[in-house]
């Protein structure tokens, strides 16, 4: 075996080796949090790319999905005493709705008037959230999201053992990322990737492009909703920044920073991002003038990201075949 | 008897505000028909071409395929109903092979928004694909990324791209344009042998070029219908005459 089929081999079971390199990933990390955020924030950056790298719109209002993920998880343990599995579930259903509602209102735009749409209507969601105080608790955000202790046959699932925690959201982030993975080699996956390459010739092709942007910008919601709904169990409170445009932004950032032409590049662009803040906010609190700096770099010399242009090297060099990493 | 046409275009008229892009033109053309619309620049071909293909709506005016009304058809509809277009600017995938090019266009008759099933199971789409490949003389390039091929290949990809859908009825605008001579004759070959299964109408600038092949030529001048006959019923014509050399 040599090192050319073991790049392949990993390259076929593209989702099963990153879920493998997940399981020791925590072991990597300074402390269990960081790995867990990193798992979240990875998903959530990996949903927002099947709108931006795969379709080819720029959202800026995706913090809506997560923040909506979050609320609602939230809300239906907090307010109305849901089981945190179910209440999963709530989240996710909740961020789709969002996504129809945002996606129906911005999918007739294009290029920079879509991205100001999804900003806007993020704006939207944010403040509508933070007034409904009795609810969201306002400023404050939601606390006491706490996940109770599962008995399942003798065997104690305790949310409170970050380990514990870790392995029970790489089980959700699996499934999710296993989906995403099917939905892209799937024939809707090709579409969207035409619609990007050319609007055009995707409808003369006879595709329905409304629809299908539409298709894909509810998905991605429902990932993005989903990282919400992990994280809100992870923090035990939704913090209302959540749904800040602040967290949109810093989404396209992790996008870019691994490579947006990729599977894997956002949740590298994640997990470098959230590593480098984890070690210069101990530094400095400036640090995210340390984050732009490395950003501006990569831009200028890496444009294809950090996982975009190994990708990219090892097509070069003949050791990865076909059309997608 | 003239053949009940499979595609026929009445008194149809665009406006743009006051100006008249097309103006009342009605023409039908028969199943498995070479045509060529020529006029000089500015005569509506395009505006014309765009009607044909649903790219735009006519003002006023119906558009009729296989006797069925489809001037309200959205334009994503055309290719499963059976026409095709290749377009005057190449619009392909350019950071997509030159086989998932023709994929894509081939799978739309197989599956279209479904999710979970890998497009490596539409084998027939695959098939097609490189099928139409080899017929345009680009089979060997299909792993290529189609933005490194050259100008006269992408122009090939798009025909490969438009006959994926299997059509009826072919809608070329332009297909030789920037072409060199070598890569123009090429090209009027395949068009001849395509137009000998399917009604194929192309819309052309160079009218010496169409003259030798089509079997009837439309002229358009200013958006009005002008002309229609074989190539030496045009030749003959003094109106088109006065028309083309009028210009200079």
């Amino acid at each position: 075996m040599n090192l050319h089929s073991v790049v392949n081999g990993i390259a076929r079971h593209r989702v099963a080796s990153a879920l493998l390199f997940l399981l020791i990933f925590p072991l990597l990390m300074p402390y269990e949090a960081l790995a867990i955020n990193i798992l979240i924030y990875g998903l959530f950056a990996v949903g927002f790319n099947l709108v931006f790298g795969y379709t080819g719109m720029l959202s800026f209002g995706h913090a809506s999905f997560l923040g909506v993920g979050s609320y609602l998880t939230g809300i239906a343990m907090v307010h109305f005493g849901v089981h945190w599995i179910p209440a999963i579930f709530v989240g996710v259903l909740a961020s789709l709705v969002a996504g129809l509602f945002v996606g129906y209102l911005a999918i007739r735009t294009r290029g920079i008037y879509f991205s100001m749409v999804t900003l806007a209507l993020g704006q939207v969601i944010y403040y509508a959230f933070y007034k409904a105080e009795r609810w969201t608790g306002g400023e404050n955000g939601l606390r006491g999201v706490n996940a109770e202790v599962i008995d399942l046959f003798g065997l104690r699932i305790d949310f409170l053992n970050p380990l514990t925690k870790y392995y029970i959201i790489w089980l959700f982030v699996a499934l999710a990322l296993w989906l995403v993975s099917r939905i892209l080699a799937s024939p809707f996956g090709s579409v969207i990737e035409s619609i990007r390459e050319n609007e055009k010739r995707t409808v003369a092709c006879g595709y329905d492009v409304a629809r299908a942007k539409l298709l894909i910008f509810v998905i991605s919601a429902g990932i993005c909703g989903l990282a919400g709904a992990l994280r809100a169990l992870h923090l035990s409170v939704v913090p209302v920044d959540s749904l800040h445009y602040l967290q949109s932004g810093q989404v396209v950032m992790m996008a870019l920073l691994g490579g947006m032409g990729s599977f894997f590049g956002p949740f590298v662009g994640a997990g470098v991002f959230l590593y480098f803040e984890d070690i210069a906010t101990n530094v400095t609190k400036y640090w995210m003038g340390a984050v732009g700096l490395l950003f501006m770099a990569l831009i200028l010399f890496f444009p294809r990201g950090i996982w975009g242009s190994l990708m990219y090297q090892l097509k070069q060099r003949g050791m990865l075949q076909g059309d997608r990493e | 008897m003239m053949p009940s046409p499979l595609i026929e275009v009445r008194n149809v008229s665009l406006h743009y505000g006051r100006f008249k892009a097309l103006s009342n033109v009605s023409v039908s053309f028969a199943p498995n028909q070479l045509t060529a619309i020529i006029g000089p620049n500015g005569a509506g071909k395009s505006t014309f071409f765009n009607v044909l293909s649903g790219a735009l709506a006519p003002t006023t005016g119906q558009v009729l395929f296989e006797g069925q009304d489809i001037t309200s058809m959205q334009a994503h509809d055309y290719a499963r109903h059976g026409i095709a277009k290749s377009f005057q600017i190449t619009n392909v995938f350019k950071q997509l092979s030159v086989h998932e090019n023709v994929r894509v266009a081939a799978q739309m008759r197989y599956s279209r928004y479904e999710l979970f099933k890998p497009r490596a199971s539409f084998k027939q789409a695959i098939e097609e694909a490189d099928a139409l490949l080899g017929r345009v003389g680009l089979l060997a390039l299909r792993n290529k990324t189609v933005a490194d091929l050259a100008h006269g290949q992408q122009r090939s990809l798009e025909i490969a791209m438009a006959l994926a859908a299997k059509p009826k009825l072919l809608l070329m605008d332009e297909p030789t344009a920037g072409m060199s001579p070598e890569e123009t004759s090429a090209m009027m070959e395949l068009i001849t042998a395509l137009a000998k299964e399917r009604t194929v109408v192309l819309v052309e600038h160079k009218m010496k070029l169409v003259m030798g092949i089509c079997e009837r030529l439309i002229v358009l001048h200013h958006g009005e219908f002008l002309a229609q006959g074989t190539a030496d019923d045009i030749r003959n014509n003094d109106e088109v005459r006065r028309v083309y050399l009028g210009q200079g």
